[in-house]
């Protein structure tokens, strides 16, 4: 479009007390040539917004520069359909966190101005992404347990149409082998029914159920996938727009348990599945004899809570124990039953089932480490019990029963980077020279479930113990692939109540990703976002940088290496545009030349004025509210800095730095989210990225004879809004140490 | 299958669980008012200064939810609103909406001169009353809306003319009255969550009679940057440095004379607490008093980072009594050891009671029958056709569960109105 800018500068909220606005504005009409400048006392006031829309239709102006408060405040007043907006912080990073009157804080306003006029000049209005193909709105379900079954009948219910893929002969997953079930409101045992959710979903008519099936193949991306199905030798396609992963878990497995435990010594030792699969097959009998059950024991975190085993805890195998204890008791009230014990873990309203066991006699031996011991036919159990103090031993025992760990079925399969590395050893003499950035690996394994076409790898990542979830805490059903949610057990160890819940939560996001993707919008965590990257591929050199370095896998790769973007999987962080060494990569209102053209439009006062600038990189999310939090709480920091938000630091290019510095500008301060295990970046690996490509620009500034240390790095959070003017004056202080940009005045 | 009039949802509760049922449906296409009590968004987590386990501030997932909303116009937000009344059925629902007054309207752009203005303080309701703040505040730093609010004892007071005439945007209305706005809606989720237990029934813990017996609410507010004492942990008593801490789990939970239900997140919270004291004070000895650690799923990692920490006493004991010094306010646990039955009496220099959750219907139910068990919950995530509870109002749960709990809540919501 031709663009006509204006430039609306308010003069409220303190911005007219601390700035020369005449100078300000003359700043935009002389140098930047904004043909409308204009200002206004109160510009989010109604008579503020509507001399904007007189502008807007009047004039013709479509491109608008408005000077005032942050892009986090009053975000709806200055929203104008088909217009380009920027908005200029000269409240909250500048009069709110500078001295009023100052010159320094002038010459910062007049920057940002410059800056805008910059960025606008680059900016376009974003097109959604609209392929070819018919976006899909159908959602697949992979496993028909309680988890996918639930999916499947939300989403029919929701008005879409559902794939069942499930491996196993018959629906119902895990459940299908239980009888009873304690769940709300946990006052006794219920009755399983997931029989009647069974014959629900397969009699209806939205959801196409294969069992006996496994999913062979999953390419596309969200809108766009084409899932290829293989049951009895017969191949069946669909298309679909998102993915629902519910394929559940495994027991572990009771041999790797501790000797001490007694697997395998004798039958009459089982685990708490084998006590499901016997109650549903004839009920209750002692193994090595069939005869009734009048002693037991079970003993509860059986391989886990153990660094060697399962270090986590299955959150279900506590409440089991009491159902099945319960069961039990009420089918023979004189049995003796034992819950041996490290922690009761009934949490919520589940505490009742654990008051419930204690009335019905189950008696309860709290030990962090009790032993099965087998003489012949006969079975004990040895435990310190921590109560007493002294070691209980309970004889005659007819089952011991070992409460074994939940495993996800994604932690199954060869470590995909063994795969990879042996494909790299296939390739042998290709092997390129050039030294290569090492870019943190996800963790996947080989599990045979998607199957994804993606050049990243087939499954699935692990975040840790092979749970494939990405943000467990804020966004639990996200992962590292774009529409495609976990839920159920394979998300985190869940009982019947939670993974009712999950599927039908999982499928919202489903439907989510459909109706935004075939908008051509972003979802999470842009969701709406149009923008999506175009490549410039005339000079791509198949670096591979962007297919290796998108944490979510959004970009595939042909023979040749040449990227294959998917713009249904990109989330829009940038992190292709940041990692691109040729600078290809692009979206229509973010870009490297529009991040370049800010930089260059800085000005940088000669070395004799004594004023050093300071460019800061901030992640958008965290660091640049932190930094709008100090002004607001009127805090005073540096007045050489200058701030570029960036959709996540991953987007930083090394460019930006070089041109920074090359322009004379004598630092450049990174502020990034918390990176490794516990990382805090939205986008997984953005800011983590950001700091392995700064390895890389140590040698540059080496080679340029320019001091390392005038680049930082800073992991900040969002509430480190406190230490903020410290970071600023720390690092200038540094830089007054090493001196002036030698290329200041060149 | 509901006989759909109105295709709006609306949630009720502005904390986790509404607020992600709220923009998860909106983000799937539905028109939705999102009705909060308090003057802003963000519930109990915008009070918490980190979440376990990953000891990350709620301040950048709330970022980035209320970046959802504001790019999202099919959320209608109404502040200091309650739900008066809900007529109709499922698809086809009347509901009236009271809106207490703000005194500030929407021309406020925070500028913060009539704070400035104001001499009048207040109670901090942010920081549970731990110290005061103007009668003409933003209710934190993070406030979304990020809108000031006057307090009805500043409107009535000699000093309020002043106050109004110091904003320069004529955004205070000091003859704003209550309102009521009626909404037809399809359905509604219900997540109004939770309150902390009232300590002042523990009166064996000195709850609310000693200064130096804290909640664990409370605490959250103390290791905040953002609360009353600047981030720095201190006595209330005498704002002096604790050299030892105590953290009393199940502070009424799992007491049939309290709360008889387990409240699921106080084991958590009070290791992840244990981690700000570390971090203030290396040589303060902490006890953690408890009966069960109850750590689920991956969250036994951080049970385990936290134990690695040798001056941090795993006391295995429900304590029977907390005593105080009346001269220096320093307080004595009385705990029997379960595992020696030795009875201890362990001086401390503060305490934090891990009180647990009560759900907020349990005092002000929905203004519609519905099903509740006896301890205030509404029994399940189908309360009623077309009325769904999510979050804390069906069970204690963490934020994780939350956000999962209203999610599914949204898609049940849609279910209500989607036509077809």
């Amino acid at each position: 479009m031709e663009k006509k800018l204006a430039t609306y500068i308010c003069t409220g909220c303190g911005i007219g007390d601390a700035l020369d606005i005449d100078q300000l504005a003359g700043v935009a009409q002389k140098e930047c040539k904004v043909p409308v400048v204009k200002t206004h006392a109160c510009l989010c006031s109604q008579e503020g917004v509507d001399l904007i829309k007189a502008d807007i239709d009047g004039e013709g102006v479509n491109s608008l520069m408005i000077a005032a408060c942050s892009p986090r405040v009053m975000y709806d007043v200055f929203r104008f359909d088909g217009c380009i907006v920027d908005r200029v912080n000269l409240r909250e990073q500048v009069v709110w966190c500078q001295k009023p009157g100052d010159e320094d804080t002038q010459m910062m306003a007049e920057d940002y101005v410059r800056m805008s006029a910059a960025k606008i000049k680059k900016m376009e209005l974003p097109e959604p992404y609209k392929p070819e193909e018919e976006f899909s709105k159908d959602i697949l379900i992979v496993g028909g347990g309680l988890a996918g079954l639930t999916a499947a009948r939300e989403v029919s219910k929701a008005g879409y149409k559902a794939v069942l893929v499930e491996k196993e002969k018959e629906l119902g997953g895990f459940q299908k082998k239980v009888s009873k079930i304690a769940t709300f409101p946990y006052k006794g045992l219920k009755d399983n029914d997931v029989a009647s959710l069974v014959q629900e979903v397969s009699a209806d008519g939205n959801v196409t159920v294969y069992t006996g099936a496994k999913v062979e193949k999953t390419a596309g991306g969200p809108g766009l996938f084409k899932v290829t199905i293989s049951q009895n030798g017969t191949k069946a396609e669909h298309r679909v727009g998102a993915i629902v992963m519910a394929a559940g878990w495994k027991p572990y497995d009771p041999a790797q348990l501790d000797a001490k435990l007694g697997f395998g010594q004798s039958p009459d030792v089982i685990t708490n599945v084998m006590f499901e699969e016997m109650v549903q097959n004839g009920g209750l009998k002692r193994p090595s004899d069939g005869k009734d059950v009048t002693a037991v024991a079970f003993l509860q975190c059986a391989g886990q809570r153990d660094p060697q085993r399962l270090p986590y805890c299955s959150a279900t195998c506590c409440t089991t124990s009491l159902k099945q204890a319960i069961f039990i008791k009420e089918t023979n009230p004189d049995a003796n039953v034992f819950i041996v014990f490290k922690e009761m873990r009934t949490p919520g309203q589940a505490e009742d089932l654990y008051r419930r066991a204690q009335e019905e006699g189950v008696i309860f031996i709290r030990c962090q480490d009790p032993e099965v011991k087998v003489m012949g036919s006969a079975v004990s159990v040895e435990a310190l019990d921590e109560l007493l103090g002294e070691t209980v031993v309970l004889e005659n025992l007819d089952l011991v029963v070992l409460a074994t760990g939940m495993v996800p079925v994604t932690a199954f399969g060869e470590d995909y980077a063994k795969v990879r590395a042996r494909m790299q050893q296939q390739e042998g003499e290709e092997k390129k020279q050039e030294e290569e950035l090492e870019v943190p690996q996800d963790a996947i394994r080989v599990s045979d479930i998607l199957n994804l076409q993606y050049r990243q790898g087939p499954e699935l990542p692990g975040l840790k113990y092979g749970f494939p979830d990405s943000h467990f805490i804020c966004f639990p059903y996200e992962t590292r692939r774009t529409g495609i949610y976990a839920a159920g057990c394979v998300r985190r160890p869940m009982g019947v109540a939670a993974a009712l819940e999950d599927g039908a939560g999982a499928a919202l996001k489903a439907i989510q990703c459909v109706e935004l993707v075939s908008q051509g919008k972003a979802v999470h965590p842009r969701a709406g976002d149009m923008s999506f990257p175009e490549f410039f591929m005339q000079r791509c050199t198949q670096c591979k940088r962007c297919t290796e370095e998108c944490p979510f896998g959004a970009i595939n790769e042909d023979e040749k290496a040449n990227p294959l973007p998917q713009p249904t999987r990109c989330r829009r962080c940038g992190v292709c545009m940041g990692a691109c060494p040729e600078r290809i990569i692009s979206f229509k209102n973010y870009s490297i030349g529009m991040i370049g053209d800010m930089i260059k439009a800085m000005e940088v006062p000669e070395e004799d004025e004594e004023k050093p600038r300071i460019l800061v990189l901030a992640c958008e999310n965290d660091a640049y509210p932190a930094l709008d939090m100090a002004g607001l709480r009127r805090m005073t920091y540096n007045a050489w800095v200058r701030v570029v938000p960036m959709r996540c630091l991953g987007s930083m290019n090394l460019i930006f730095i070089a041109d920074a510095l090359s322009s004379g500008i004598d630092g450049v301060l990174l502020l990034g989210c918390k990176f490794g295990d516990d990382y805090q970046c939205h986008f997984i690996k953005g800011s983590e990225l950001a700091n392995i490509r700064l390895s890389k620009i140590k040698e540059t500034l080496d080679r340029l004879v320019l001091e390392s240390d005038r680049v930082r790095f800073e992991t900040i959070s969002i509430t480190d809004y406190d230490k903020l003017p410290q970071i600023l004056d720390d690092f200038a202080e540094t830089l007054e140490e090493v001196g002036p940009n030698p290329y200041k005045d060149m | 299958m509901a006989n759909t009039v109105t295709q709006s949802i609306m949630v009720v509760g502005g904390g986790m669980s509404g607020l992600s049922a709220a923009i998860e449906a909106a983000e799937a296409g539905y028109e939705v008012f999102l009705v909060e009590k308090n003057p802003y968004l963000g519930g109990r987590v915008a009070q918490l200064n980190q979440y376990f386990p990953k000891l990350c501030p709620p301040y950048c997932g709330l970022e980035i939810n209320f970046r959802r909303i504001k790019d999202n116009p099919k959320v209608k937000v109404f502040t200091l609103a309650e739900v008066e009344s809900i007529r109709g059925v499922e698809g086809d629902f009347d509901v009236t909406v009271k809106i207490h007054p703000r005194y500030v309207n929407e021309k406020c752009t925070a500028c913060g001169k009539c704070a400035e203005a104001c001499t009048l303080e207040i109670e901090n309701p942010f920081n549970y009353g731990m110290d005061t703040v103007k009668a003409a505040y933003l209710p934190h730093d993070m406030a979304f809306p990020l809108r000031y609010v006057l307090d009805p004892s500043l409107v009535q007071s000699a000093e309020a003319q002043k106050v109004k005439e110091a904003c320069p945007y004529d955004a205070i209305e000091l003859d704003m009255a209550e309102k009521t706005v009626d909404l037809k809606v399809g359905s509604i989720v219900w997540a109004t969550g939770w309150k902390p237990y009232d300590i002042s029934k523990l009166d064996n813990y000195g709850g609310g009679a000693y200064p130096n017996v804290i909640t664990n609410v409370q605490m959250e507010r103390l290791a905040a940057w953002n609360g009353p004492t600047q981030g720095k942990i201190v006595r209330p008593s005498d704002g002096q440095a604790p050299q030892t801490v105590a953290f009393v789990q199940c502070a009424g939970s799992r007491d049939e004379n309290h709360l008889p239900f387990c409240s699921g997140i106080c084991c958590l919270a009070s290791l992840k607490q244990a981690t700000y004291v570390r971090e203030q004070y290396p040589d303060a000895t902490i006890y953690f008093f408890y009966i069960d650690v109850r750590a689920t799923d991956r969250l036994e990692d951080f049970v385990n980072k936290v134990k690695a920490d040798d001056k941090l006493i795993f006391f295995k004991g429900k304590v029977a009594k907390i005593t105080q010094d009346d001269a220096t306010k320093s307080l004595v646990c009385r705990v029997e050891n379960t595992m020696t039955e030795e009875l201890h009496e362990i001086p401390v220099d503060l305490v934090v009671l891990a009180t647990g959750m009560q759900p907020t219907t349990s005092e002000t139910p929905l203004p519609t029958p519905v099903p509740y068990d006896e301890y205030g919950f509404v029994a399940s995530m189908d309360a009623m056709p077309g009325i769904f509870a999510a979050g804390t109002t069906r069970t204690p749960a963490n934020v994780a569960e939350c956000v999962a709990d209203g999610t599914a809540a949204a898609l049940k919501a849609i279910q209500s109105v989607v036509r077809r």
